[in-house]
């Protein structure tokens, strides 16, 4: 697309990728954002909050669009809008097991369509923006500044470090609340503290891959991961890995063709998820087990 | 607009002197009973998660139909009603799913990228770029006049379905493993629910647009379940709300037009459902302070 194309030369080819500066501004953003993702994303999964985290991933959309439309930074706009949708969706008790009916999802899928539909009504009093439109949806990194991998990298350390100082009684918390709340831990408190983390990383996620796809990055390496391995560290370290590995291969494949890097991004990981599910099924029946009873 | 203002009955009928009003309203009532039908049960069920997810894969076949040269609504139909029956092949409504679920939607949302990309790309000009907007925030005001129709005739089937099933559909969500024991066929239900919904999707899409489709399904139906206990009445309270709200919706962005009717209709809608909670709310602090009156100390 920019350079002078994809060659049998991968030095040649890794020299071309880096050659301009945005590229490189792009691949350090890029594998800041893969690392927040992942780690935030492994716990999302774990808590069976795939919903919440798409709606907080998709609420991206309308804050953007408001600061576009205001004047102001993006930056508020992304992560004033998650992290305010985190707050209403963590106000919502959640839904137990064995409920007959519970509020939550409702809830949680009111958010998301009024959300979107303030992004409409955002862009249609701006008026006239429809190429970064596209961008803001489906992902842009082209024009990555400086700057803005700053911010990236300060939100990501802060983001990072609180959950580092909570990851083990929100890791008690998520595997077992009845328990982890006899033994006294705040397990409401660290419910709405998650949440409130899951909306800062959707808001990081979301400069790169686009609102709409920033579940992909969310999601598909840290089902992968607990697809390989039930041991939580390593799983996270997984989760980490293929997150970085999945978008490393979808900008560098994303600049030498003219396609969205939100579409490589999915692909990638849908692969990485596919073979995880393979490698796990061919492992239980190398070892004569039948996968079904794996489970059970 | 200043004869909305002057006298109401004038206003709607200046308003509904409009053709391309009249084809929104139609349709838009049409929709709104269907979505307000179904997403009882998908409240009910707590499968709002899948709501989401076709709202999603109606984009992607949308332009893929779009991409491939063919008519938008073959695209539309076929890849909500197959994904709905995909969903209800992968199991049981345990939020275990819900993974797997994100993990497909996200990959086809990524292939809708890919798609809308392949269609602007081959087009001139901004064409491209506003039909994308416009499956995934919807043009109301844009529909024909047989659109319009062939909408409202399948809004209607929906509705006459839904409305039939009703009762076992009910038995089955509320607790399955009763409603099997006594004969009830519940994984069919679970599909008959499943392909009914995708339709709806594919129908709403084409009023409120993918992204905002989840307003309609979840917020009245949400309200609903707020206001009242009783099942039937919920039921139809859910498609009064929808209908409400796509009537309020439709006619704010034709009196404001810079507003677009699907903010209006999903914004009513959400205004809707927080007025429930918010009278709940209020209701049961007072219903608690009149049955358990303070102890007097005496």
């Amino acid at each position: 697309m920019l350079g002078t194309g994809l060659t049998w030369n991968l030095r040649s080819d890794v020299h071309q990728l880096f050659e301009f500066h945005f590229m490189v501004n792009a691949f350090r953003a890029g594998t800041i954002v893969a690392v927040l993702a992942g780690a935030i994303g492994w716990y999302m999964v774990l808590r069976r909050q795939a919903f919440a985290g798409h709606t907080l991933a998709v609420v991206a959309f309308p804050g953007a669009a408001a600061a576009i439309w205001l004047g102001i930074s993006v930056n508020f706009g992304y992560f004033g809008a998650c992290i305010a949708a985190a707050v209403v969706i963590a106000a919502v008790p959640r839904a137990n097991a064995g409920q007959t009916y519970s509020e939550e999802s409702a809830v949680i899928g009111t958010v998301q369509a009024f959300a979107l539909a303030c992004g409409v009504l955002f862009v249609s009093l701006y008026g006239g923006f429809l190429n970064s439109l596209t961008g803001l949806l489906f992902g842009t990194f082209l024009g990555i500044s400086n700057r803005q991998v700053v911010t990236l990298l300060v939100v990501a350390a802060a983001v990072l470090v609180v959950l580092a100082a909570v990851a083990r009684p929100l890791f008690f918390a998520t595997v077992d609340s009845d328990v982890a709340q006899a033994r006294g831990v705040p397990v409401r408190l660290l419910s709405v503290l998650f949440l409130v983390l899951l909306g800062c990383a959707a808001a990081e996620v979301s400069q790169i891959t686009g609102v709409l796809l920033v579940f992909a990055l969310l999601v598909m390496p840290a089902a992968s991961a607990q697809q390989l391995t039930a041991r939580p560290a390593v799983g996270f370290a997984i989760t980490i890995a293929l997150a970085v590995g999945i978008t490393w291969t979808g900008l560098a494949v994303a600049y030498f063709s003219v396609y969205p890097v939100g579409f490589f991004v999915t692909t990638i990981g849908m692969a990485c998820y596919l073979l995880s599910v393979a490698i796990r099924y061919s492992a239980a029946y190398v070892t004569r087990r039948a996968p079904r009873r794996a489970v059970a | 607009m200043s004869t909305l203002a002057a006298n109401p009955f004038a206003g709607i009928a200046h308003m509904l002197s409009h053709p391309f009003l009249r084809y929104a309203f139609l349709a838009g009532t049409g929709i709104a009973i269907a979505s307000g039908l179904v997403g009882y049960f998908i409240v009910l069920r707590q499968q709002v998660f899948t709501g989401d997810a076709l709202s999603h894969v109606a984009f992607t076949g949308a332009l893929a139909a779009l991409a491939a040269g063919i008519n938008l609504r073959i695209g539309l139909y076929g890849a909500c009603i197959l994904f709905a029956l995909l969903i209800a092949a992968l199991g049981n409504r345990g939020s275990g799913d819900d993974t797997t679920i994100g993990i497909v939607f996200a990959w086809i949302l990524g292939l809708g990228a890919f798609f809308l990309t392949i269609y602007t790309t081959s087009r001139s000009g901004t064409a491209g770029g506003t039909t994308g907007i416009n499956v995934l925030f919807g043009s109301i005001f844009g529909l024909s006049r047989s659109a319009a129709q062939t909408n409202a005739v399948l809004s209607l089937l929906v509705a006459v379905a839904v409305i039939g099933l009703a009762r076992p559909l009910l038995f089955a969500s509320i607790d399955d493993n009763v409603a099997g024991a006594r004969g009830v066929p519940v994984r069919a239900l679970g599909f008959a629910l499943l392909f009914l919904v995708g339709v709806t999707a594919a129908q709403a899409t084409q009023a409120v647009g993918a992204l905002l489709l989840l307003g309609l399904l979840a917020a009245p139906a949400g309200a609903a379940q707020r206001l009242t206990a009783r099942p039937f009445t919920a039921m139809w309270l859910s498609a009064a709300i929808a209908l409400l709200s796509v009537w309020t919706g439709l006619s704010l962005a034709y009196a404001a037009p810079k507003i677009p009717p699907s903010f209006a209709i999903v914004a009513t809608a959400t205004a809707i459902y927080l007025g429930a909670i918010l009278v709940t709310k209020c209701a049961r602090v007072f219903r608690v302070s009149i049955a358990e009156p303070c102890p007097v100390p005496s």
